[in-house]
């Protein structure tokens, strides 16, 4: 019962967004308040869509088994929190998920546009009923959730054991909010170039919204890292798999958008760049959709291989972006760009910043779509390992996280001349330098990596603390020191980051051995006893429990339980569950691998130093973005009237 | 006079850094794919010498042969055509069974058989590797029965 409301809802809202997409001629023939009905459908999306979702989690927690979707994504059995989250575990409810939040944005955009002019404003929420139809179209024709089964199963097929994951639960969601956001971001370009102006103000209305994405792509991505390091079991947390390739092209993009919309707003400058900016970011992360969706790519990430999928999604792709890039060509000379500035300015930084940001993009690019097109086109099997993304994209990122420390530096100058900058510049080298000199004697492994590493940590916290102190006591108006805390956050998150990563990377140590109960492997200062080994039953699983006693310096610190587990319900697939005890500075981390002989097991014991500095970083870059969004200088409200 | 000769610099240096950075690209890129090779291609001896490349294929029932010591384990794959020996010292992927598509990344040993470095057997139990089901096309019936041999379990 609650399927058939489900499906009628989706109808609706259909219905419903086909009529943002109607233009102006034909629907004042119905209405003679074409504004307010734009305003409001654009609003209604989401109520609608929110429904139907609703009305598919109820049918999962009652298991309504005689939809198709629920009965091989879920299973009497599995427990309560899964069986909602299974909602967007398989393919048509995650395109659920991805309408759902596609509508809340447009809701969202509908709310706080009151500030720009009508005309651009209708415009700007017709584009986005358009993606809307599009999706929602996508979803009734080849991914419906709410398709019934022709004949009732008993029992579901149950969730992938990989995704019964409090990971999964929130990785998806965030994700999506982030690739769904940019959509609002190329709406509005889309918009733009439609009206031949991008106004300064404009730019500073888009920016919180790009960075909103932003920050949500972020933790989406960092959520999907760390929940491959502890559930795959591999102790890695980024395999340059081309899913994840797929979410980080639009990140590099939009980390680009963020910077080229400041000078866009304060200099009027890189108007048409931003632009096509802002709709390679909605267009790669579309790509990424149709990469992932369509089977081409196999994955976790991917549930089946229907063509027809794919076939729409590729339409769509080259409706939205060849329609984008063709209005483009044709509509961005009309838009009047400054383009003179200062070599030693922040503006030219800027630019350097993007060029590298583009193509890091391009090079990800390359790596993912060749295999794919030489494969296509029949001639050659390859892939490209991860030693050419680490060839590649580390040398492209080292002088942008070089520039991050050094822009900073570049803000004094602004207001002191130039032998004042330098003679600055000079001095926090110097005090870097020694720093990083210093840190040598904390190391027991270290090497020119490492040593770069944190060099770039050091240099880029310490200009940008240090020019966070200045702006304090610079400024007149405290609010605006408020408003930097944002950035400030962000670039020390990416310098937390850098610290982690090279750190992990370099001087991690991983064993692979044979381990009977009873005995002992040392590690630097640690001892892992094998202690016993036990089976248990899970709500849905069969398992097998270690129990290691971990020792630090002779002293019991922690006992870890790396398991297998066998899932009845699914094949009896096999899994493995890591035993982790996580630290600041180190983690330590346990697999199992397989019995040898009666007593005697195969196990993976890893050391990985700082690795928690990842996330950690991730986390602090997702806080820069959310406070520069809040603290959005309030003191000048300007108005935004076309 | 002074504002050209500083864009000239500008635009210069660019340029410059760019096919320096384009021509690294390159040579990096060449360097680091890796060729996918069937059994048959291998037998043949087409593939990459000296090279590491990757190969696939299903894992032979009854091949499978654990050291009772250590983490070696070998195992031979076909594409149903050709068959290849396959040594490796490490812990198999979850999902590793015989009758299973899997691809494995390595090197060709003198002795004809292929020094394996890293093993993957994907996520899904009743996934093959696109690579591995291509080369198997040829022989539409034996998927047939492979798949089906696989869901048994």
């Amino acid at each position: 019962m609650i399927s058939y409301i489900g499906s009628f809802i989706i109808l609706i809202a259909l219905l419903n967004a086909s009529l943002l997409v109607l233009s102006k001629p034909i629907l004042s023939k119905i209405t003679s308040d074409y504004d307010s009905l734009i305003l409001s459908t654009s609003k209604l999306q989401f109520p609608l869509v929110l429904i139907a979702f609703i009305c598919l989690i109820v049918a999962f927690v009652n298991d309504d088994f005689s939809l198709k979707y629920i009965s091989s994504n879920s299973n009497s059995a599995l427990p309560f929190f899964y069986k909602i989250s299974a909602t967007w575990a398989g393919h048509e409810g995650s395109m659920l998920l991805w309408c759902l939040i596609l509508s809340f944005w447009t809701f969202m955009a509908s709310m706080y546009s009151k500030s720009l002019d009508t005309q651009f404003r209708l415009k700007f929420l017709s584009i986005m009923g358009f993606l809307n139809l599009g999706f929602l179209l996508f979803l009734v024709f080849t991914s419906n959730p709410f398709e019934k089964n022709i004949s009732i199963p008993i029992d579901g097929k149950d969730l992938n054991p990989l995704l019964q994951d409090f990971g999964l639960i929130i990785h998806p969601p965030m994700l999506y909010m982030g690739y769904v956001g940019l959509s609002v971001v190329f709406s509005f370009a889309v918009t733009c170039l439609l009206q031949h102006d991008f106004k300064k103000e404009w730019a500073k209305w888009i920016r919180p919204w790009a960075l909103m994405s932003w920050s949500f792509l972020t933790l989406g991505i960092a959520l999907g890292s760390w929940w491959a390091y502890y559930e795959l079991g591999w102790g890695g947390w980024w395999f340059w798999d081309p899913v994840e390739n797929a979410s980080f092209m639009p990140w590099l993009i939009t980390t680009a958008l963020i910077h080229s919309l400041i000078t866009c707003e304060q200099k009027s400058m890189f108007k048409n760049w931003t632009i096509l900016l802002s709709i390679m970011a909605f267009s790669l992360s579309l790509l990424g959709t149709f990469l992932v969706r369509s089977g081409i790519l196999i994955s976790v990430h991917s549930f089946a291989n229907d063509p027809a999928r794919g076939a729409f999604i590729l339409l769509f792709l080259t409706i939205v972006v060849g329609g984008s890039l063709l209005i483009y060509f044709k509509n961005s000379p009309k838009i009047k760009d400054n383009i003179s500035f200062d070599f030693f300015s922040r503006e030219s930084f800027f630019l350097i910043n993007n060029i590298l940001l583009v193509t890091a993009t391009f090079t990800i690019l390359l790596g993912t779509m060749y295999p794919l097109l030489l494969d296509l086109l029949g001639l050659e099997k390859i892939s490209v390992g991860v030693p050419y993304y680490n060839a590649v994209f580390l040398p492209i990122m080292t002088p942008l996280a070089l520039l991050a420390g050094y822009i900073p530096i570049l803000f004094l100058s602004k207001r002191k001349d130039k032998k004042y900058m330098l003679n600055h510049l000079l001095a926090s080298l110097l005090v870097v330098i020694f720093l990083s000199l210093l840190s040598i004697a904390f190391f027991d492994n270290f090497n020119l990596n490492v040593l770069l590493g944190v060099f770039i940590f050091i240099w880029i916290s310490f200009n940008i603390i240090y020019d966070l102190i200045n702006r304090y006591y610079l400024s007149k108006r405290k609010n605006i020191f408020f408003t930097n805390i944002g950035m400030t956050l962000a670039h020390l998150g990416l310098a937390v980051f850098i610290l982690g990563a090279t750190i992990v990377e370099n001087n991690k140590v991983e064993k692979e051995i044979v381990v009977k109960i009873g005995e002992t492997i040392e590690i630097k200062n640690y001892a892992f006893k094998f202690n016993s080994i036990s089976e248990y039953d899970g709500p849905n699983y069969l398992g097998v429990k270690a129990k290691f006693l971990v020792y630090e310096n002779n002293n019991l610190i922690t006992e870890l339980y790396p398991e297998k587990r066998i899932y009845a319900s699914n094949n009896n697939m096999p899994m493995t569950e890591a035993g982790i005890d996580p630290g600041l500075s180190r983690d330590l981390y346990i697999t199992l691998g397989s019995l040898i002989n009666d007593d005697v097991w195969s196990v993976r014991i890893y050391h990985k130093p700082f690795i928690r500095l990842i996330w950690l970083g991730a986390l602090m870059m997702v806080f820069g973005g959310v406070l520069s969004v809040l603290s959005k200088r309030k003191s000048k409200p300007v108005a935004l009237s076309g | 006079m002074k504002k050209r000769t500083l864009r000239i610099y500008y635009v210069a240096f660019i340029l410059i850094s760019l096919s320096i950075i384009f021509f690294l690209f390159i040579k990096t890129f060449n360097e680091n794919l890796l060729f996918y090779r069937s059994p048959s291609q291998i037998t043949a001896g087409e593939f990459p010498k000296d090279y590491i490349f990757r190969v696939g294929g299903v894992v032979l029932d009854g091949t499978l042969i654990k050291s009772k010591t250590s983490t070696n384990v070998k195992f031979s794959i076909t594409d149903y055509e050709k068959t290849i020996g396959i040594s490796y010292n490490g812990i198999l992927p979850d999902l590793f069974r015989e009758g299973q598509g899997v691809v494995i990344r390595g090197k060709l040993g003198t002795d004809g058989i292929f020094y394996a470095e890293e093993v993957l057997a994907k996520h899904d139990e009743t996934y093959m590797p696109p690579e591995v089901l291509d080369s198997l096309k040829m022989k539409e019936k034996t998927i047939e029965d492979t798949t089906k041999s696989m869901n048994i379990y």
